[in-house]
């Protein structure tokens, strides 16, 4: 019983780590950049959504509504003012900024929110399904973390492969210069990138709060990084690879906390996930791409 | 033109000598330090107990005689910034420290502390690491962690609140690790069945669906949480979560929670700790003190806000036993105050304990109190 417990534990924190992961990805996928950033636009889009619902009363769905659009006005910004300029830059000036960018998120946040913690309101009013006597408890946060994780990756999928809009992103994925060539405004598809990417965060950062009902600046940093790690694991760049790799990831993590040691739950993840790309170099589902001379 | 700026600085320079020689001069003022968590995840404390040393400060102040100058640094709980910040009010002229707050800091400064033979009483940096990084010039007003830990074993034991304890502590905090282990040494003395023993660390501080499931798997009644407030709200909510009703027993950086914005105190009903300083005690010394603390800042002090103010009272009283002067320097002033704490005739009774005492290494002797949280406020157990 413990160990279905822990399993649904672990498939929780997984498809949560797999919703950040999908935004992640997709950035990557297509405007071929890290955006450590991320995490932040998690911990952004959580706040936003404490104090609809904490102080100004909001219902939850409004919260997260609220939430998901000024985390997505905030990644087209942040796009547009750190990224842009340096299309044409090396990528790993990209990454640095990236890194700033994500500094300067959590510190403003710090004067903004305050460094205090703050406990997440209940979203999801729900009782939990208890089953074998209460022995196993399925809240409805992991229900819907699941249903989201899923429910994202088919409209993602479906958006990426039979819209006009997908295709400009997979054509400005596969090479700028012809795309822009072919009269598609890659500016303009980066930008949208950026606001799907950042309102899915928002959409996780509600999930994880609910789920781990403690939001402060630092929030969203440590799952960013577990995240980006699914998202390697999987494949960084495939859409059903970040969601496995979630998956896998947050099921190791609380395995590897239950049966090997509370201790080194984070050491066995990454160790894992050295051991992949040492067998895999390019994640689970990762394609391998033949550069063409 | 250049003429005229190079008069204007020298005016400029001979003002800043004379004003800075007033300050020296004919005063008995002494500069008291401290660095604390004033923003970060621990702010909570740094700022209580700068308000309740600021209140102490006042008060003094008012009465004439000995002067205090109190200047707080942030160190935002990082030993790192704490040793800076703790530089930084050395070259202010820091005569009497208060420390660190927080234990995991305070250790970096009680060893500044040493070396530059300054006195330092640090409110609440409860591990025995700080007082061994000290050498004997910093002493605690709070109890030490083995302390607190070994006094909670015996609590849970002669109160007949468990028969099987499930302890989750956290790894990597001196705070929390020195407890648990002085509370697991005494639990074994006492016959007291530690049935579960789990940990988490910085990074890990957020999922604690394991370890609660083991404290529930080995049939604990009750949990020891040796932890601050914010790991601590995520195991209730967790609890809560799971429909497991366990009784919860904490230590004093439980303290804060219920102020926690957005907590439901619902979910730390009936959470025991043991603790110094009760805000609801009816001694005249708490109430006003409690009651100039919320006319000031709007809030019911906690129990670093006492351990502040007990700081400066303790240091107040044996400056005036030993009669120092704000003129001497802070290494002087260092081994009078540290023979005078030590002195068998000394002992200091605020709102934290009375008649404590302190040993040569730098620890209180003091009784600790149960409390327990009851309709979202502290109730006093005994």
């Amino acid at each position: 019983m413990d160990f279905l417990s822990n399993l649904v534990n672990g498939i929780s924190l997984g498809s949560i780590y797999a919703v950040i992961a999908l935004g992640y990805t997709m950035v990557y996928g297509i405007a071929k950049m890290l955006n450590f950033a991320h995490g932040d636009i998690i911990m952004v889009g959580a706040y936003v959504c404490f104090y609809a619902v904490y102080h100004f009363g909001l219902p939850g769905w409004a919260g997260v509504l609220l939430a998901m659009l000024l985390c997505l006005i905030l990644g087209v910004a942040v796009e547009r003012l750190a990224y842009r300029p340096l299309r044409r830059a090396d990528s790993l000036a990209v990454l640095i900024t990236a890194i700033g960018v994500s500094y300067f998120l959590e510190n403003t946040a710090q004067l903004v929110f305050g460094a205090n913690n703050v406990f997440f309101p209940n979203l999801f009013e729900a009782e939990p399904i208890r089953l074998f006597d209460g022995r196993l408890v399925i809240s409805v946060v992991t229900l819907a973390s699941i249903g989201i994780c899923m429910a994202v990756m088919v409209i993602l999928t479906l958006f990426i492969e039979k819209t006009k809009l997908g295709k400009a992103m997979r054509a400005v994925s596969e090479d700028k210069d012809a795309a822009r060539l072919m009269g598609i405004s890659v500016d303009r598809t980066i930008s949208v990138t950026f606001a799907i990417g950042s309102a899915l965060a928002a959409l996780a950062g509600v999930l994880l709060c609910s789920a781990i009902p403690s939001l402060s600046p630092m929030t969203g940093s440590m799952p960013g990084i577990k995240a980006f790690t699914a998202a390697v694991f999987g494949g960084i760049g495939s859409i059903p690879g970040a969601l496995l790799g979630g998956l896998l990831l947050g099921v190791i993590e609380v395995m590897g906390k239950a049966y090997i040691s509370t201790q080194l739950s984070d050491a066995i993840v990454f160790l894992v996930l050295i051991i992949v790309l040492l067998v895999r170099p390019t994640g689970i589902l990762g394609k391998k791409v033949q550069e063409k001379v | 033109m250049k003429k005229k700026l190079a008069w204007l600085m020298l005016a400029a320079m001979v003002v800043t000598v004379l004003l800075s020689g007033c300050g020296t001069k004919n005063s008995n003022t002494f500069k008291i330090g401290m660095t604390g968590p004033l923003t970060g995840g621990a702010a909570q404390y740094g700022i209580a107990a700068q308000r309740g040393a600021q209140i102490a400060v006042e008060e003094i102040n008012a009465k004439g005689g000995i002067q205090f100058e109190l200047k707080v640094e942030d160190d935002t709980h990082d030993a790192e910034k704490a040793a800076n910040a703790y530089n930084a009010l050395i070259d202010w002229g820091m005569q009497i420290s208060l420390g660190s707050v927080t234990s995991t800091p305070c250790e970096a400064t009680a060893r500044i502390a040493a070396a530059e033979k300054i006195f330092a009483l640090t409110p609440s940096a409860s591990s025995t690491s700080v007082t061994k990084a000290g050498g004997g010039y910093q002493f605690q007003i709070c109890f030490s962690d083995p302390n607190q830990g070994s006094a909670s074993a015996v609590y849970i034991k002669n109160k007949g609140l468990a028969t099987k304890v499930a302890i989750i502590y956290k790894n990597d905090d001196v705070y929390s690790t020195g407890i648990y282990e002085s509370f697991k040494t005494k639990a074994a003395e006492l016959g007291l069945s530690v049935v579960s023993e789990t940990s988490f660390n910085d990074d890990t501080d957020t999922d604690f669906s394991v370890q609660v499931a083991a404290a529930r798997t080995a049939g604990a009644d009750l949990i020891f949480l040796p932890m601050y407030y914010e790991p601590a709200s995520l195991i209730f909510a967790e609890c809560n979560k799971i429909g497991y009703t366990p009784k919860f027993f904490g230590v004093d950086g439980m303290d804060g929670i219920l102020t926690m914005k957005g907590f439901d105190t619902k979910l730390a009903e009936g959470v025991m700790l043991l603790t110094p300083f009760a805000a609801d005690a009816s001694d005249a010394k708490t109430k006003s003190f409690v009651q100039k603390y919320q006319e000031k800042y709007g809030e019911i002090p906690i129990q670093f806000a006492a351990d502040g103010y007990d700081c400066i009272y303790a240091i107040y009283e044996a400056l005036q036993k030993c009669d120092a002067k704000a003129s001497m320097t802070a290494a002087e002033i260092g081994a009078l105050l540290k023979d005078t704490f030590t002195s068998s005739s000394f002992s200091f009774s605020g709102l934290t304990g009375s008649g404590m005492t302190w040993n040569a290494a730098g620890e209180v002797t003091k009784d600790p109190k149960g409390m327990e949280i009851k309709n979202g406020a502290y109730v006093g157990l005994d």
